[in-house]
């Protein structure tokens, strides 16, 4: 009983003494996490009583925590979608988007595999499960591993829609929670096919040419890349003030320095 | 040599091939981890925050935000589970009670950990509206680690010779004087522990704060429970797949794998040695 | 006074006993009370017997039928691993171990239960997985097979400690008039110790069922995640506890989506809850012998 009492106790202590450091608290898409992370170190270092939390979670995760006010900002690798407008008609009234980043959903594969280029019908045809081996497609004679985000993921949903379109994923690929296991796997996967955010390409992959162009900072820019795609920031009306600071912090010269620095293009 | 000694000489050589299968596989499982990890392990990398995108710099937020939730739930189940371990053994009245009681803590002690998380979201984050904090995870690893104690402090009061029950009833203790003076502090080393067992496995568990209090980035040290905070194993699992520098995250992930594991090992391991002496020096 | 402390203190003993009932009722109701609105939208009938699940296509497919048979393959391959191991390290330890090799073994066993799963998890997707693929020349090294192994090792704790307590509770008489008989100790094990304590053997194989088929993080890691009934081992499956983890986080709550996953959870609620029942008949029936 003593103990109980003494353990109440400390826990009210500890609710009660939460300081007056000001907080910002994000959360949502995979995608858009290493921005904000960079992005958050070092505005924390120039405005030191200042604390920023950040969570992934997922771009629903980040849109319907905005819309309900559960976090300041909601990190998206997707435009907010209808559905989600009208399940929360009288909270979203005063949301607001801003595009902080473009970002190219980059088709990857093993380093050893000597095809360099596909078209989005080809990739349409791995994808839905009609071109099985590598050898259909000039390349070595290998089963193709078809890697995925898991369907829920932004990723997923504009993969989907510029290359899927109406066929559905096959049953066989793997469905992955995020674009580092993704990458980690096809890293050491010789057969294997995936796609990430272009930030998460690194040396022990192989990137391919969709449609003739490679994405860059040109191609996505100009748009000539078909797989790009921005990134949003969602508050609300009442969680501006700091908030929109900080996205004022991510739109300024230094902050779109980060942006490139982790690998994404800069929108400004 | 006959045909029922060659039997016997194969039968027991076998056991010996399972056990030797079981150890040679943790002990492969414990040299990558180690190996991997440990030249990772410094002073800087246990007290600083991480740094250059989480490529750099320590996972101090991480083995405070460990530290927490352990202590808190533990604190919140501990209690319970005493009380109810009294209640299934001094009290355990009426019948059906008890059988009830028994049945939701066998229950409970084998719901998978993904439906605590479900639970913890539902009613903690969202009902109760604490939102991904502290208080969350701690409430949802409290109900997840109260049938581990109750199931400890149960077999500890067991363990009480019924003599010194007896004895101190004829004394002329009243049942509660007897369990509070008597029983609980004969029981009492064995029941920390059986917590400190259990401390062990909620600070090792991944799946039930994914959606209640770990949070991929935090510079501070948590101000209150209504914080989010950095959690050692989420920390493992959000490098290896939500990270965008797999070439430098990966040692920090499995650094962060060697200090988790060295400390649920070294936990348990010191309340298994300690249960053991007591277990020797007992002399009833 | 003192009669009102005496009462005092059994009714605080008797309320923290409720509370055990109030939170498996609490995550009872919490899971039905998400779960069942799916069954608005899907026939329960079609959720479970249906194979295809995108739950993000318009329309959408919710069939779980190859989340549950992903589950139980990845299960039960976990047993195959773990009752030999498990069982084994248990027969050896109670009955051909030293007292002082078993002083050494047994806190050991103990000590390996409490390893978290994520890092079982990392070694799996770093270091297993990887191998797998150099070894077996598969495509891909996320698969039933690795994931079983992962699991195996993690439930050997669970088989090898309970089984050992089984083991411990024949009585010494038994053991003595089967040497007695002229029978070895491989004999006696075989043909007296173990089938005397059969039933704490299956209680302990029903829990690590439990253990394996509710497991998520290595099962998130490591199983691949592809929703299809697999041909071979060295297939990729999506059991149900990754699909919560991997999903719950990106559906819109409210959502069919995000009620489905609480459906999910109701399934898999039901087979641990099963596997509970069995282990309690197998206890229950042990007590009565």
């Amino acid at each position: 009983m003593k103990t109980l009492i003494i353990f109440l106790f400390i826990f009210l202590i500890l609710v009660s003494c939460s300081t007056g450091k000001v907080k910002i608290k994000i959360a949502g898409s995979t995608t858009v996490l290493p921005i904000v992370q960079a992005a958050a170190e070092e505005y924390m270092l120039k405005h030191p009583d200042i604390n920023i939390s950040i969570r992934g979670g997922g771009s629903s995760i980040g849109i319907l925590s905005a819309i309900n006010k559960i976090i300041d900002i909601g990190n998206a690798s997707r435009k907010v979608s209808s559905s989600e407008l009208d399940i929360t008609k009288e909270n979203s009234q005063d949301l607001i988007e801003t595009e902080i980043a473009l970002d190219a959903i980059s088709i990857i594969i093993h380093p050893d595999n000597t095809v360099d280029e596909l078209n989005l019908d080809q990739l349409q045809d791995i994808y839905s499960g009609k071109i099985k081996n590598w050898k259909e497609l000039g390349g070595p004679d290998f089963k193709i591993v078809v890697v995925s985000r898991d369907t829920p993921s932004g990723s997923f949903a504009v993969f989907n829609e510029i290359v899927l379109i109406k066929e559905r994923v096959t049953s066989e690929a793997l469905m992955l929670a995020s674009n580092n296991a993704v990458a980690t796997n096809i890293s050491y996967t010789p057969g294997a096919i995936g796609y990430v955010g272009i930030g998460y390409v690194n040396d022990k992959l192989k990137l391919l040419k969709i449609n003739g162009i490679y994405p860059s900072k040109r191609s996505v820019k100009k748009n000539k890349y078909v797989l790009t795609r921005k990134l949003y920031m969602y508050t609300s009306e009442t969680s501006k003030g700091l908030a929109q600071d900080f996205i004022d912090f991510i739109l300024s010269e230094r902050g779109q320095q980060i942006v490139e620095e982790q690998g994404y293009i800069r929108i400004k | 040599m006959n045909i029922r000694k060659i039997k016997a000489f194969i039968g027991v050589n076998v056991l010996r091939l399972f056990i030797a299968i079981t150890f040679i596989f943790l002990l492969v499982f414990l040299y990558v981890i180690f190996a991997k990890g440990g030249k990772m392990i410094s002073w800087e990398f246990l007290t600083q925050s991480p740094r250059r995108f989480m490529t750099e710099g320590g996972i101090y937020p991480a083995i405070v935000g460990t530290f927490w939730l352990t202590i808190l739930s533990i604190g919140f189940a501990l209690p319970l589970g005493v009380l109810t371990a009294i209640f299934l053994t001094s009290y355990a009245k009426p019948a059906w009670l008890v059988r009830i009681v028994r049945v939701a803590i066998n229950t409970l002690a084998g719901v998978p950990s993904i439906i605590y998380g479900l639970f913890g979201l539902t009613v903690f984050v969202q009902l109760f509206k604490f939102d991904v904090s502290i208080l969350s995870g701690t409430l949802t690893l409290g109900v997840l680690a109260m049938p581990m104690i109750i199931n400890a402090s149960e077999e500890a009061i067991k363990s009480v010779p019924r003599d010194f029950r007896e004895a101190s009833l004829a004394l002329g203790a009243t049942e509660r004087q007897t369990i509070l003076r008597v029983i609980l502090p004969t029981a009492l080393p064995n029941i920390l522990t059986g917590t400190i067992i259990s401390i062990g496995r909620v600070a090792g568990e991944t799946a039930p704060i994914l959606f209640t209090a770990a949070t991929f980035y935090t510079r501070l040290r948590p101000t209150s429970v209504f914080d989010e905070v950095m959690v050692l194993p989420d920390h493992i699992y959000a490098l290896m797949t939500e990270g965008s520098h797999a070439a430098k995250q990966m040692p920090i992930a499995y650094g962060t794998a060697v200090v988790l594991l060295a400390l649920v090992l070294f936990v348990s391991g010191v309340a298994i040695i300690i249960r053991y002496k007591i277990r020797k020096k007992r002399k009833w | 006074m003192n009669k009102f402390k005496e009462n005092a203190f059994k009714s605080v003993t008797y309320i923290a006993s409720l509370f055990t009932i109030l939170f498996l009722f609490g995550i009872i109701a919490s899971i039905f009370l998400e779960g069942l609105p799916l069954f608005n939208f899907v026939k329960i009938k079609d959720f479970i017997f249906n194979t295809a699940w995108h739950p993000t296509h318009d329309p959408p497919d919710f069939g779980i039928l190859s989340l549950i048979i992903g589950s139980l393959y990845v299960t039960l391959g976990a047993l195959i691993i773990a009752l030999p191991l498990g069982l084994g390290s248990a027969i050896y330890i109670s009955e051909i171990a030293s007292p002082r090799g078993r002083e050494i073994l047994k806190p050991i066993i103990e000590l390996l239960a409490g390893i978290p799963s994520v890092v079982y998890g990392l070694f799996g997707m770093t270091f297993l997985s990887p191998m797998m693929i150099k070894v077996f020349g598969i495509p891909t090294g996320l698969n039933v097979f690795s994931a079983s192994i992962i699991l195996g090792i993690m439930v050997v704790p669970i088989i090898s400690s309970l089984s050992e307590d089984a083991l411990s509770t024949v009585p010494k008489n038994l053991r003595e008039a089967s040497f007695a008989l002229g029978a070895n100790k491989w004999e006696t094990i075989i043909k007296v110790v173990v089938p005397a304590s059969k039933s704490g053997i299956l209680s302990s194989v029903m829990l690590g069922f439990g253990r394996a088929v509710g497991e998520t993080m290595v099962i998130l890691m490591v199983a691949g995640g592809a929703a299809q009934i697999p041909s071979n081992i060295f297939q990729p499956v999506r059991p149900m506890p990754a699909t919560i983890a991997a999903e719950m986080g990106e559906t819109v709550i409210g959502s069919p989506h995000f009620h489905a996953l609480f459906g999910i959870a109701i399934v898999l609620f039901l087979i641990t809850f099963l596997s509970i029942l069995i282990t309690e008949f197998f206890i229950n029936r042990k007590k009565s012998q």
